[in-house]
């Protein structure tokens, strides 16, 4: 069994989100970058798969040299290799078109994404990998395993849980809940060690043209200052709510 | 020629994002001077609702090989049947599945989660969430069809009333389209209001401490017809399903109201919820980092303020 994990390197959670003055592009100073949460619960999953049922998972990222640190974590939670198609993530079919490349060249079983990266919040590249590759795709996934030539996964819908099954080769967009948080792997210093030397990659992309450009970034308005209100009048909240702000 | 909107239904019922969708398309439609079909697959409700909102053709698909959600063969029925160049789509679990594939399948561009009505038709240039709600971006389409995603809560509804009809529309789909098998479904209780769509949230933290005492913020939740959420502890130390979690790793909303009990308001919090249009904080810190991100705070105990609250609210509701 092949899994292929996308891996997007996206600003730390905590990070503050600024933009560069002629607001073209996020200004990375002092930014930390980590996997992408979503990708980080894939990830445990299919490392879990190869331990459990020895899958050999790759990990792969559409990036410049500046995403590998965050690529050699990935390996260091547990991935076999990785690869970096070089380029600048440009938009999201950009990136699908290189991850169905790849998944095609590398006859992968398993393709699992995260349903949406935090910072282009596009929700984009597992949907165009599946229609590229025209595979089933089971979106929002919540639990997945995996047997001799199928999946079974559970995907969360906006009313409730789904059950589904579908034969490989398949694509998975998954997020939080497809691993526990207490399972999440936290590399350890023999993991480190060894991701020095696992294989990383490189390719050069291939062609794909957009028609689609970024005008630029803002930061959204601020609310203005917080109205404080007595703990023993509540009544004053319900007031305000129905009078001022108008939601009641 | 028409704008396509897809009409999302839930059990048969058009949901609220439906006439989102419509209402945004809406806007598209009079301004090119185009009209707005919109498509639904397996509809019990009339279409009157979708006419309501501005669509002025409603195309009905009946099928049971669609009676569960796949996104390959969603989209391609939805894309059978375009024969304009925009096609608008809520950004529901089920919508945003499928869009990706849909515009693969008409030549189109993708462009989701956008946050309100267009800046510009030509080139189509518009606002969409970026930075899990802490930046918004502008983009544009150069040229060709689009595909776009709406964000729930965000443009909202607008009713604008047209003349509508009705067709029922026959469509070539075989078992080999359907690539992914349900075998299996569980809703949410069914009087749950569904939390993407919901216009106001009430949501319990970890200073709740315990499940058993969630009680009063379904109360307070069912007075205001509200639907409920919590933080990601919560649902991590399983007082809450998963699914009510929200967050940057969560849902995010963009309700009306979104009231705030016993959480913190950290930073991968706020991403989730940030966006609503009026936050309540209850805390009984007064230096919680929330209060910085509200419009009105109380600090207080929620186990002294809840029930006071919920008698005025119910004084003022006449209950
Ligand atoms: C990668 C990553 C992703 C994350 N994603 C999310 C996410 O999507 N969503 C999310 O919510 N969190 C997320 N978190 C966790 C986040 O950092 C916080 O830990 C979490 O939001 C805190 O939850 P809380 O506010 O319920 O609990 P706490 O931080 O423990 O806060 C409890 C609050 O309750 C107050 N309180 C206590 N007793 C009372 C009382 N009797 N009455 C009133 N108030 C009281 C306290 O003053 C305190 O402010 C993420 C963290 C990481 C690292
Ligand atoms: N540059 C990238 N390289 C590899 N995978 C990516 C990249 N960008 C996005 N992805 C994957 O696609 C998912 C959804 O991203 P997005 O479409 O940007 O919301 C992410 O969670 C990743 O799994």
């Amino acid at each position: 069994m092949k899994i292929l994990v996308c891996i997007s390197s996206v600003p730390d959670t905590t990070a503050k989100i600024n933009f560069t003055p002629d607001g073209k592009s996020l200004d990375k100073s002092g930014v930390q970058f980590v996997i992408n949460p979503h990708d980080e619960y894939c990830l445990t999953r299919a490392v879990q798969l190869q331990e459990t049922q020895g899958a050999v998972v790759t990990v792969i990222t559409v990036g410049d040299v500046s995403v590998e640190p965050v690529m050699r974590k990935a390996l260091a939670i547990g991935a076999n290799d990785a690869i970096r198609v070089n380029a600048d993530s440009k938009d999201g079919l950009f990136v699908a078109t290189q991850i169905a490349k790849a998944a095609k060249d590398g006859g992968y079983d398993i393709i699992l994404a995260g349903r949406e990266s935090i910072d282009f919040n596009g929700a984009e590249v597992p949907g165009f990998v599946a229609g590229m590759l025209d595979y089933p795709f089971i979106n929002g996934c919540v639990g997945l395993k995996v047997e001799e030539n199928s999946v079974e996964a559970i995907r969360e819908t906006d009313s409730g849980k789904e059950t589904i099954t579908a034969t490989l080769p398949v694509i998975i967009g998954g997020q939080n809940g497809l691993v526990e948080d207490s399972e999440l792997k936290i590399p350890n210093m023999r993991g480190i060690m060894s991701a020095r030397t696992k294989p990383l990659n490189v390719v050069e992309p291939e062609q794909s043209t957009s028609k689609i450009s970024v005008s630029g970034y803002q930061k959204p308005t601020e609310r203005g200052s917080v109205k404080m209100i007595d703990k023993d009048n509540p009544g004053e909240l319900v007031r305000l709510l129905h009078e001022e702000a108008k939601v009641i | 020629m028409a704008i396509i909107v897809y009409a999302e239904s839930h059990e048969g019922k058009y949901k609220k994002a439906a006439f989102e969708a419509i209402s945004y398309a809406k806007i598209i439609a009079d301004q090119s001077g185009e009209s707005v079909t919109a498509i639904a697959i397996n509809p019990t409700d009339s279409s009157e609702i979708l006419y309501k909102y501005g669509a002025s053709k409603v195309l009905k698909i009946n099928s049971e090989l669609l009676k569960n959600f796949s996104p390959g063969a969603y989209a391609k029925v939805i894309a059978e049947l375009n024969d304009g160049d925009t096609i608008v789509l809520p950004a529901t679990a089920d919508a945003s599945s499928f869009a990706p594939i849909l515009a693969l399948k008409s030549g189109f561009s993708l462009v989701t989660n956008l946050i309100s009505a267009p800046k510009n038709l030509s080139p189509f240039t518009a606002e969409r969430k970026s930075f899990s709600g802490k930046g918004i971006q502008t983009v544009q389409v150069n040229e060709g069809g689009k595909v776009l995603t709406i964000l729930q809560n965000a443009y909202g509804t607008k009713e604008n009333p047209v003349d509508g009809n009705e067709e029922t529309v026959s469509i070539s789909l075989n078992d080999s389209d359907v690539k992914e098998k349900v075998i299996k479904v569980e809703q949410l209780s069914t009087d749950k209001i569904d939390l993407k769509d919901a216009e106001i949230v009430v949501s319990g933290g970890r200073g709740m401490k315990g499940p058993e005492n969630w009680g009063t913020i379904e109360e307070l939740s069912d007075l205001l017809g509200a639907a409920t959420a919590c933080s990601k502890p919560v649902a991590d130390m399983g007082w809450r399903p998963h699914s009510e979690h929200v967050g940057q790793t969560g849902k995010a909303i963009s309700p009306n109201l979104y009231i705030a009990i016993g959480i913190s308001g950290a930073i991968q919090h706020l991403a989730g919820v940030n966006s609503s249009k009026t936050i309540v904080v209850i805390n009984s810190d007064a230096e919680a980092p929330f209060f910085k991100s509200a419009d009105y705070g109380i600090v207080g105990d929620a186990f002294e303020v809840l029930p006071k609250l919920i008698e005025e609210v119910k004084k003022f509701k006449g209950v």
